[in-house]
């Protein structure tokens, strides 16, 4: 009834990533375009050089309250008249900050392109910071810190980074800061950030869509062309961990239907030479469905939804960490299933079929991550926050084939660092807390997380 | 903005959609069971989905988890979605890798059993439980979209029960049960598939008449019990549920008209004045101007039998309490349903609603789904290209008339999430790690 044989595949088509051109304004700002004509769609995208890593100890948080600011109005309008004048036009601006860098953003129809980037430049160059407006941020920035108490994945994670880097670290605090630090944000402190930090020097402009580079630069020149600004730069240590050792942390929530986890530790920046390597390492170890960890907990023995492994991929060395939400109940055993297939990945070669699995992979999706004039313009951010060279999307898929199954085994020894994984369970107290010590990993004493 | 679509059904009634695209060298394809939580049997609530998850397990010629592998192998994407109305199974895979992908569909369209399981069955009962508990259990308000339908759909109307299904229930499927359903509804002329992308369309019409071609068709579904209901609830049901949350949240529901109606896009488009982006009703006057919420949205289930819902979401500021925000959101409806609406609104939610399927439309995924969508609940892909004109269409009026026929008292259903008592006090201070020994 049905065809037995499988087909082969055809000859595949080649696939570039889209031409794109750079420029630099007179004022230092710089300028990428990547004309794809598909649709009559643009991607407007503006990265600040400024993110997460550039707020002052005990500011924690600015950033992200500032890019969100840039949202509330300029000089000329207040922020509801801003948002009534861009959704007219069928879009919204939408503003936030990462480790690295602070992004705007919006996509709209080609036929809008010139009244949405005339306010768009405006909202750049002269955004208004009203503190009634800030005060709103901060508030519902402080209700967002009381919701994470009770989702146990957020708790998770901000409870990991708070684990494994040390305190002062600025990795240690959550990106949009902790209710200390954001409840001190003043709307002086947002003016400050911007003032140090938003300028010519430090922002690129990337368009992507329905637009030629001439007219691109031609529009972009006549709304930010004559914005002055001279940025200041700040750094507070980052990425400094907790500890050398093993070690595991236990933060209770009574009657938790299951618990997460986290496992893994302080990781490597974005720049790394051995970057390709520890992709295609991640892949197999636990960034596929069909990658080790998440075959192993999920499919062999059914004891959680997913279970996967990522590098968090900053300017400094983000968190390795492996992550699951398994049931209460076999908590201990997933930990030590994990903790056997890191040892499994850092011991033996991996055979040459794992291999292909991910590097096929790797390989062929690549023209699927780009479909949309928005996935192109983050590609774009991405190259200019981490220095990457010019043709990166075009040696992207060279550099994954040339991985080798004796570059993974290395890249396992050196970048899993079995002997300093850091194990961190948000669970039922009740059921965990014995099966958690018979680890050997270290005390399971509950530590409440108050926040 | 059109897209090229061609249709044609094969002997066994299985419905085939085309659209070629050869911007990128990629190909998505996309296959719509009619079947979901709706055609459960009493007993038997989330089998749907848990189905679903037995579908990834190997097929005749396919082993277990092989369909994930050898698409991702491809260097493709790839899942499966159940809802109430239908079960949708993907992937976007390399265009040369197409014959690959319709080759899996077909194997487990015609020959799941074979592969089947009892082991197989109770590893996905335990992933689907841990589902259950990772997306509605260990959230909060995790429980609201089994809650909210129970509320606004009837006991027995089959929009009411579980889609992600009870614990209890779950625990009772069995192989058998496994077998039944993949009978009655897993059959070709039950089915739509649909290609979008960077294919030629002869090639593809003969890789579908290969594959699917030998598949038999059905021996014909139960019919679904009576959907049809009134316009408006005529009372007003309503849930208050204390849960693990740190922010009271309502949500509030209205019968409103079936997707793909006449008076759907006019209901679609008060959703988005009422809820969608800074601009909206409720975002202003709640969020921004008397800061009682932190956040709000609107949408709706897009449900295309019996009755659709509009839904309104909104979160309350720590400081506002369950009454308050129940009593703000219910008064700014009254006021639409007092004043109506304005045509600069209306403007606004058709520019953001248009930029948004524009958008959308990029996505070879996204059309093909679409594509599958029109097939399967209208028999008529082709809606697809018409829909940006439906929605400039809409007029006041229209919108007006809908807001007078189920935005009134007697059409609201409420569904609030309010903290435990002695929950959602803000903490004084910020916490700190014990010193924890390494071993």
């Amino acid at each position: 009834m049905t065809i037995s044989v499988r087909p082969e595949a055809g000859a595949p088509r080649e696939y570039r990533f889209p031409r794109f051109e750079r420029r630099t304004l007179g004022n230092g700002m710089g300028v990428i375009v990547a004309p794809v004509t598909k649709l009559p769609v643009v991607t407007i995208l503006a990265i600040i050089d400024a993110g997460g890593t550039s707020d002052a100890s005990g500011k924690e948080g600015v950033a992200s309250l500032t890019a969100e600011a840039m949202r509330e109005g300029t000089t000329h309008r207040n922020g509801l008249e801003l948002a009534m004048e861009f959704e007219k036009l069928g879009t919204s601006l939408e503003a936030g900050a990462d480790w690295d860098s602070s992004v705007m953003s919006m996509t709209v129809l080609s036929e809008n392109l010139a009244e949405a980037l005339a306010l768009f430049g405006e909202v750049l160059t002269a955004p208004a910071f009203l503190a009634t407006d800030i005060d709103r941020l901060r508030a519902e920035r402080l209700a967002e810190r009381l919701q994470i108490q009770s989702e146990p994945r957020a708790l998770a994670d901000e409870s990991f980074a708070r684990f494994i880097y040390s305190p002062g670290s600025r990795y240690s605090e959550p990106l949009g800061g902790g209710t200390e630090s954001v409840s001190s944000i003043t709307s002086e402190d947002v003016n400050a950030f911007y003032r140090s930090n938003y300028s010519p020097d430090a922002v690129t402009l990337i368009l992507v869509g329905d637009i030629s580079v001439e007219r691109a630069a031609t529009l972009v020149e006549g709304v930010a062309g004559s914005w002055e600004g001279q940025r200041i730069a700040v750094h507070a240590p980052v990425d400094e961990r907790a500890r050398t050792g093993r070690a595991l942390l236990l933060v209770p929530k009574a009657d938790a239907a299951q618990s997460e986890l986290r496992i893994g530790h302080v990781g490597v920046k974005r720049t790394h030479p051995d970057y390709f390597r520890i992709v295609v390492m991640n892949a197999v170890l636990g960034g596929l469905f069909s990658s080790r960890i998440n075959l192993n907990l999920r499919e062999a023995h059914g004891y959680t939804y997913g279970a996967s492994s990522y590098y968090d991929w900053r300017r400094d060395a983000g968190p390795f960490v492996i992550s699951t939400a398994v049931q209460s109940e076999v908590t201990a055993e997933a930990i030590r299933e994990t903790l056997s297939e890191i040892d499994r990945m850092r011991s033996e070669e991996i055979p040459e079929d794992e291999l292909t699995l991910a590097t096929n992979y790797l390989d062929g999706v690549f023209p699927i991550r780009y479909e949309t004039t928005s996935a192109i313009a983050s590609a774009l951010a991405g190259m200019v926050i981490f220095g990457l060279p010019a043709d990166y999307y075009d040696t992207y898929r060279q550099e994954v084939r040339a991985v080798s199954t004796t570059d993974v085994l290395s890249a396992a020894k050196n970048y899993v660092n079995a002997d300093g994984l850091q194990v961190l369970v948000v669970g039922d107290a009740a059921i965990v807390r014995e099966p958690l010590e018979s680890l050997g990993i270290g005390p399971a004493t509950p530590v409440e997380m108050s926040e | 903005m059109q897209i090229p679509i061609e249709k044609f059904r094969l002997d066994n009634g299985l419905f085939v959609t085309l659209s070629e695209d050869r911007t990128a060298p990629i190909v998505a394809v996309n296959l719509w069971y009619h079947v979901g939580s709706a055609n459960e049997r009493p007993g038997r609530t989330g089998f749907a989905h848990l189905f679903e998850h037995m579908l990834f397990q190997g097929s005749k010629n396919v082993g277990a988890n092989e369909h994930f592998e050898l698409i991702q192998r491809a260097g493709g994407t790839l899942n499966g979605s159940t809802w109430l109305e239908r079960t949708n199974y993907f992937e976007t895979v390399p265009s040369n890798q197409l014959a690959l992908a319709l080759w899996l569909e077909a194997d487990r369209m015609g020959a799941l059993i074979p592969a089947m399981t009892q082991k197989k069955l109770d590893t996905q009962r335990d992933v689907v439980k841990n589902e259950r508990r990772w997306s509605v259990d260990n959230q909060p308000y995790g429980t609201w979209w089994e809650k909210l339908p129970e509320l606004a759909f009837p006991e027995r109307h089959p929009f009411h029960h579980s889609l992600i299904g009870s614990m209890e229930h779950l625990s009772e499927a069995s192989l058998a049960d496994v077998e039944e359903f993949f009978e009655t509804y897993y059959t070709p002329d039950n089915a739509v598939l649909s290609i979008a992308g960077d294919f030629d369309s002869a090639v593809a019409r003969e890789l579908v008449s290969k594959y699917f071609g030998p598949i038999p068709s059905g021996k014909g579904k139960p019919p679904l019990p009576a959907m049809d209901l009134p316009l408006t609830f005529g009372e007003s049901p309503r849930l208050v549920v204390e849960d693990d949350v740190s922010l009271a949240r309502i949500y509030m529901a209205f019968r409103s008209p079936v997707f793909g109606s006449d008076e759907y896009y006019a209901a679609s488009v008060c959703g988005a004045i009422l809820g969608m982006r800074r601009g909206s009703r409720l975002y202003r006057a709640l969020v921004r101007e008397r800061q009682v919420a932190a956040d709000v949205s609107a949408f709706t289930f897009d449900l295309s039998k019996g009755s659709d819902l509009l839904i309104v979401d909104v979160t309350a500021r720590p400081e506002t309490t369950p009454d308050q925000l129940e009593a703000e959101t219910g008064r700014e409806i009254d006021v639409m349903f007092a004043d109506g609406i304005t045509p600069a609104e209306l403007q606004r939610a058709v520019a953001l609603v248009q930029t948004d399927m524009i958008t959308s439309m990029q996505s070879a995924s996204e059309r093909a789904d679409k594509l599958s969508m029109f097939a399967t609940y209208f028999g008529n892909p082709d809606l697809v290209n018409e829909q940006a004109k439906k929605y400039r269409a809409v007029t006041v009026e229209q919108v007006n008339d809908f807001i007078r026929a189920r935005l009134g008292k007697d059409n609201r259903a409420v569904l609030l999430y309010v903290p435990k008592s002695g929950a959602g006090v803000p903490a004084e201070k910020e916490g700190e790690l014990a010193e924890v020994a390494a071993s």
